[in-house]
């Protein structure tokens, strides 16, 4: 996984509530085995549309996504986060993400961040009053900054440090391999067993 | 201080705790399917890494099986990779797959409660949101990632936050012709798309402890749709009289031993949830959507709510939205919907049960002029069932259409798809724009209310049907 620690890019204001992630990338885009060649199928519906935000000029190349609340509700689908990223984008700020989205988002760098509807609301105002106007979310200060607009965030410490640092989490769990034999030597012999009858 | 029954499973499952960590939980079940594994498996072995834990582990294929000449290769040919590559993996890695064709095919969350794997006090997941299926049964069941499905493969166990614990009391009885279905979305709409988000919640009280098995999981699987990624009920003796003698329950001694167990995963009286919801039960109806989000409902009886009306402004966006998406105007009488399509089936509602009740309707009358109703089986076992009871001949003489297991029409995967512009009374879980297929639009609905739907055309519950009297059921 790529490292997160502080990233600098124009954003996208997507004044809308509720984006799931069947509006992210649709059910059809699923069917491919790969983690890339996504991009095309991002909010695929919605691009149909050339007023929606993501097709205008002044919004290309752009990297930062400023969603309404409740980003990334329904579908487990990870290829929501692979599409976001395959696009460009490298973070996403929100008031309120869904907790699947957002651990498949952690687990793939790209940085989530959780910030009061007010301050999103001032983003939103910012990036569109000036599309050129540059949003930094800033990892190790944890605070997104706009022009003159600052605001802290949270991120709980495990996953920031391993954001920062780009771990792998398969690989950090197989430390652990001598906890995980353990359990397992005292797991009751009720539970149930896949091996077919 | 007591526990809940959430984090008595938790804590069953621990395999190391440490301080600013999330914990390491171990995973009893791992379910598969073709959508969510192929970038797992290639993770594995890419790493040179093995399935640690075949014996945990099945898979099945669902959400891109046609439901329809099954037994002619598969059309698609993006359809036919992935299922493709799904047995490819299965067959290097060695893990038990139930293939388009096998006896124990069907949706990954109707075959494992139906084979008896999952079972109170367990965690199970699966790449799939609507794994919150399983908490039915008090187990600990929630969807995960594809990463995640990678780490479960290699590691068999997941680091997690333990997630906070809402009690939802369901107080009194259901009236009649009140079911899970319109409980569950009654309670999506009370709490919100966000409300239960970082909240196992725990369904009880009186009204749940009187649902059976099937109804419990309807319930349980919609808990996503409310924004948790797991729900759970505890464990009684209808899930021990469901789980006896099921292919994967334990026997004999380990079957005491087992029930011994589950008895123990209750609620404690001291327990203390971080939230707690209370519905009365008897203030129900049955319940529809009329939105883009399973939280956008309303009884049957009302009508399309003004966007005007909402305080919250992104509400009333998402409403304004909704309504233009759906082609609704506010104020029109929820009654008056006209649909196209009747889709019966999904992890939601295509069991036995399901299939029984929409039967019992459909029994002696027709599917109206200009509707199409597909009624899909949530497993091949589920089908045979349906077939042995003549429910198949009874959905075709109505003028329904009998297909093969599989997600179908639940989403826009596989062939069963709605056209632009078209409307569904669908017993699914997801009303998303464009779920069912491109530009469709989606009403969701209990088993009940689609047939009643079908027969007259437009939605409708089956209490507005009790007057055709030109009705000759066969009587199933
Ligand atoms: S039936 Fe629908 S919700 Fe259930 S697993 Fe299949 S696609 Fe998902």
């Amino acid at each position: 996984m790529e490292a997160f620690t502080t990233h600098t890019g124009r954003a996208v204001p997507l004044r809308r509530s509720n984006a799931d992630t069947d509006q992210i990338i649709p059910a059809h885009w699923l069917k491919k085995v790969t983690r890339d060649g996504f991009e095309d199928g991002l909010f695929e519906a919605w691009r149909k549309d050339p007023e929606f935000i993501l097709n205008r000029p002044e919004r290309q190349g752009a990297t930062v996504l400023v969603a309404g609340p409740d980003f990334g509700t329904g579908s487990s689908r990870e290829h929501a986060v692979w599409a976001l990223q395959n696009y460009g984008f490298k973070t996403v700020i929100s008031s309120r993400f869904a907790d699947i989205f957002r651990g498949n988002s952690l687990k793939n760098g790209l940085l989530t961040v959780v910030l009061p509807q007010e301050d999103v609301d001032r983003i939103w105002e910012l990036t569109e009053a000036d599309p050129a106007t540059e949003v930094t979310v800033d990892l190790v200060a944890r605070e997104v900054r706009a022009g003159a607009f600052t605001a802290a965030f949270e991120l709980d410490e495990n996953a920031r440090w391993r954001l920062l640092n780009g771990l792998d989490d398969i690989s950090l769990t197989l430390q652990n391999e001598a906890d995980i034999s353990t359990y397992e030597a005292s797991r009751p012999a009720h539970k149930p067993s896949t091996i077919q009858v | 201080m007591g526990r809940t029954l959430a984090e008595k499973v938790w804590d069953d499952h621990v395999v190391r705790r440490a301080e600013g960590e999330p914990d390491l939980l171990f995973i009893d079940l791992h379910l598969l399917h073709e959508v969510t594994s192929p970038q797992a498996f290639d993770g594995l072995r890419k790493n040179g890494r093995r399935v640690r834990r075949l014996d945990l582990t099945i898979a099945t294929e669902d959400h891109n099986t046609p439901t329809l000449d099954i037994d002619k290769p598969i059309a698609d040919p993006v359809s036919r990779v992935q299922l493709e590559t799904l047995r490819a993996n299965c067959a290097e890695f060695g893990v038990r797959l139930h293939s388009l064709g096998d006896v124990e095919q069907g949706v990954v969350h109707v075959v494992g409660p139906q084979l008896g794997l999952t079972q109170p006090g367990t965690t199970v997941v699966c790449g799939d949101s609507h794994t919150s299926t399983h908490g039915a049964f008090g187990a600990l069941a929630f969807g995960i990632g594809t990463s995640q499905v990678e780490h479960v493969l290699a590691t068999q166990t997941l680091p997690m936050a333990p997630p906070k614990t809402m009690a939802i009391t369901v107080d009194g009885e259901l009236p009649d012709g009140v079911t899970a279905k319109d409980l569950i979305l009654a309670i999506i709409a009370k709490i919100g798309t966000g409300g239960g988000q970082g909240y196992v919640l725990e369904y009880r009280g009186p009204a749940v402890e009187k649902l059976s098995m099937e109804a419990r999981m309807t319930i349980c699987n919609m808990s996503i749709e409310a924004g948790a990624r797991a729900g759970m009920i505890a464990p009684d003796e209808t899930t021990f009289e469901y789980l006896r003698g099921r292919d994967h329950a334990p026997k004999g001694e380990e079957w005491d031993a087992a029930v011994e167990y589950w008895k123990t995963l209750r609620t404690d009286d001291d327990a203390v949830f971080d939230a707690e919801v209370v519905i009365d039960a008897a203030s129900l109806a049955p319940f529809v959507t009329w939105g883009t989000n399973p939280g956008q409902g309303a009884p049957l009886s009302a009508s399309v709510p003004d966007p005007a009306s909402y305080d919250d402004a992104s509400e009333r966006l998402a409403a304004e939205k909704a309504l233009e998406y759906m082609g609704l105007t506010a104020g029109q009488r929820l009654r008056d919907i006209k649909v196209d399509t009747v889709f019966v089936g999904s992890c939601t509602n295509g069991r036995i049960e399901d299939l029984r009740s929409a039967a019992s309707i459909m029994d002696g009358r027709k599917v109206a002029d200009g509707v199409r109703m597909l009624v899909v089986p949530g497993s091949v076992r589920v089908a045979l069932q349906a077939v042995a009871e003549g429910l198949d001949k009874v959905f075709t003489a109505s003028g329904a259409e009998w297909r093969h297991a599989g997600c179908s029409m639940c989403l826009g995967m596989n062939p069963d798809q709605l056209a632009p512009g078209e409307r569904s009374a669908s017993t699914s879980n997801r009303n998303f724009e464009g779920r069912q297929g491109k530009g469709g639009r989606t009403h969701l609905v209990s088993p009940q209310v689609a047939a009643a739907t079908a027969v007259l055309g437009h939605l409708a519950c089956p209490a507005d049907l009790s007057d055709d009297a030109a009705r000759t059921p066969a009587g199933v």
